[in-house]
């Protein structure tokens, strides 16, 4: 396999998968002879490192790609065109080092199965083993995430919210993963649980050396976590940088836009901005030029061009804004 | 017009819009009961935009639910307290009465407001029915008062909306009709249930400002129900925190935030992850929720108090804080001659 996606500066930690120009359309409606209709544009050309043992933070409105990003890492899609490289030689050495955190554990969890069944769910599906062995890998396993041994047998349902996202955590690290995708892992769950998870997470990340990356819509939650963010608009990434740089001091105009909208603490909000469009535009047939060219305040000429992934001018983040770059 | 006053003035002296008092209330279940509000006592005055917070079965879609008399009869038993919007009693209240309440004098915006238009009929037709149900409008009336009710909401094209069926809609499009639908006949009390939690954030922050400007516009008063801190500290005037069915802490939305009394409000809001640098651990409140079908005795935040005493042994009734401005805590450590005590604390 050619790894020229997986190219590694001096200094940094090595790049475990690199996307390049990945592209994914979905055939919408057929008509008699079976062609589609219309292509729905979900991702429209990710360039993307993924560095060992950072946490990448990927924040965008619905729509954006977020969860087809998820699917297409997971190896559930296949990339309609570009390259996504792994360090991986092959496909099953790949499916038992990454592995997934779903957003809500009351459907993501078997209910039939007891849980220690589930938290082994991955192994069984890649090699057979002895129950007893299985077992004692899933109490090992749910220690670490707080799940008492004595619940090992017990089903989802007898759990809370925060315990099933436990036991979701348990059993994305049983195949002992390098790359956890976490698909919105918290957004189900209350304040004080979610404070419990995150801390988890972190500890996690820290005794076990992971690589996350954190899909979500809760810039807070991503300003915790990560250490780089990638900022998605249509399926394109906007704006890539270190977490500081890009939350702080957001170049972007859709970054700029998206956190001046997050909720704070203490900070009123006056009347204006209430008919400023806020719908994504559809991904059957794309903008033409600047695909955020419609909802920007400060488009202006050379907007009607395509926007490359840039550095910025001022060093720091990468931004797609030929104002910016 | 009236209404203009108490925008101004939304602590003013008027009477209440809501005014729940002291409501208990259980669901039988097997070989059990779940107390699910245990004294929960809040109003609403004209005008004002009041936040309800807490975790998932803290009571606030319960308390919400049952200001409508939405929850199915005879599932729950009403144990003591009472419920009144704009003066008539809704707990005895006939289901015929309740049918001129709803609607006309009390709205309700719910979470999902795929779920709550109905899929199969155009956007239109089912906003007729609610205008005409109410009003006597001929229909052509009916119809421009839609068009002008879904403008208001900044919806551009109100002719092709009102053509669609829900699913046709996005999210935000969708709330902003359920909102339009709300203000319909003019409501002064508009309970909104989560009315945010499954849009994006600046679908949300556009839909709440709506929601505020109509309701300034019109006086109208507004129960907010929501987990988010961050969005009460943003658009409510007056909050209150509830905690397994009963409420813990009230008062001005700034003064809550900023000097919460009670634990458990101090324990949400360093939960925050912007409370702390990014990559530190997060404060979090141990332990869960007591089961609401066998509550503790005393107060049901002991087990995850760092506060407790013996005294917490037993149930603390509502503590005045600061009488003029409503601020109340349900902790015996927030009683006044406890402040010393409190301060010299960790």
């Amino acid at each position: 396999m050619t790894r020229s996606a997986l190219q590694t500066l001096p200094g940094e930690s090595p790049t475990i998968l690199g996307l390049q120009d990945v592209r994914v359309h979905y055939p919408m409606g057929k008509d008699w002879l079976g062609r589609p209709k219309a292509l729905a544009h979900a991702l429209n050309g990710i360039d993307l490192q993924v560095r060992a043992g950072e946490t990448l933070g990927v924040v965008g409105e619905s729509g954006c790609g977020k969860s087809t990003l998820a699917q297409l890492l997971m190896g559930l899609i296949e990339p309609t065109s570009g390259r996504l490289d792994w360090v991986y030689n092959s496909d099953k050495e790949r499916s038992s080092n990454v592995q997934i955190v779903f957003q809500d554990p009351q459907s993501s969890l078997d209910p039939r199965l007891p849980v220690w069944k589930i938290i082994t769910e991955p192994l069984f599906v890649q090699r057979s083993a002895p129950h007893h062995e299985m077992r004692g890998i899933a109490a090992k396993v749910a220690a670490q995430v707080g799940i008492r041994t004595e619940y090992l047998d017990r089903f989802p349902h007898q759990f809370s919210g925060g315990q099933r996202q436990r036991i979701a955590i348990a059993r994305a690290l049983s195949s002992n993963p390098d790359i956890i995708v976490l698909d919105e892992p918290t957004s189900a769950l209350d304040i004080s649980v979610q404070a419990q998870i995150l801390n988890l997470l972190a500890e996690l990340q820290r005794s076990r050396d992971l690589t996350y990356i954190l899909i979500s819509h809760n810039v807070s939650v991503v300003r915790h976590m990560a250490d780089r963010v990638a900022v998605m608009y249509l399926g394109q990434i906007v704006e890539l940088g270190t977490a500081a740089e890009v939350l702080e001091r957001p170049r972007h105009p859709y970054t700029q836009l998206l956190l001046e909208a997050v909720p704070r603490l203490g900070v009123s909000v006056d009347d204006g901005q209430v008919s400023a469009p806020t719908e994504l535009p559809g991904n059957r047939t794309l903008p033409i030029g600047c695909y955020f060219r419609d909802r920007c305040p400060k488009a202006t000429q050379g907007c009607e061009k395509p926007q490359a992934l840039l550095p910025a001018k001022d060093g720091g983040a990468s931004v797609r804004c030929h104002l910016e770059s | 017009m009236t209404m203009q006053a108490c925008v101004q003035q939304p602590l003013a002296e008027q009477a209440p819009v809501l005014v729940i008092d002291d409501l208990r209330i259980e669901f039988p279940a097997y070989k059990s009961t779940v107390k699910a509000l245990n004294g929960v006592s809040l109003h609403v005055n004209p005008g004002e935009i009041v936040g309800v917070i807490g975790e998932s079965g803290s009571g606030k879609s319960v308390t919400a639910m049952l200001s409508l008399r939405l929850l199915p009869e005879r599932s729950y038993q009403v144990k003591s307290g009472s419920l009144s919007i704009l003066g008539r009693d809704m707990l005895t209240a006939k289901e015929k009465d309740l049918l001129s309440v709803r609607g006309r004098d009390a709205a309700m915006i719910f979470q999902e407001p795929m779920t709550a238009l109905n899929p199969t009929r155009r956007i239109g037709r089912q906003m007729l029915d609610v205008i005409i149900h109410h009003q006597r409008l001929s229909k052509a009336e009916a119809k421009a008062k839609a068009i002008a009710l879904l403008r208001d909401m900044h919806i551009a094209d109100p002719e092709q909306v009102m053509n669609s069926y829900p699913f046709e809609l996005s999210g935000g499009m969708r709330q902003r009709v359920m909102i339009a639908l709300a203000f319909s006949c003019d409501p002064q009390l508009l309970i909104a249930d989560e009315p945010t939690t499954a849009l994006d954030v600046t679908v949300q922050r556009q839909v709440l400002l709506l929601l505020r400007e109509k309701a300034r516009a019109r006086g109208t008063a507004i129960l907010l129900i929501t987990h988010d801190m961050a969005l009460v500290s943003q658009f409510c005037d007056r909050v209150y925190v509830m905690y397994t069915g009963a409420v813990v802490e009230q008062g001005v939305t700034a003064q809550v935030m900023a000097d919460p009394r009670h634990p458990y409000t101090r324990g949400l809001l360093s939960g925050l992850p912007e409370q702390v640098e990014p990559g530190q651990d997060l404060m979090t409140i141990p332990g869960q929720v007591p089961n609401l079908s066998a509550l503790p005795e005393g107060c049901t935040f002991l087990d995850r108090c760092a506060f407790a005493t013996a005294q917490c042994l037993q149930r603390p009734p509502m503590q005045t804080i600061d009488a003029a401005a409503d601020r109340k805590s349900a902790c015996w450590l927030s009683a006044p001659s406890h402040a010393t005590a409190k301060e010299s604390r960790p």
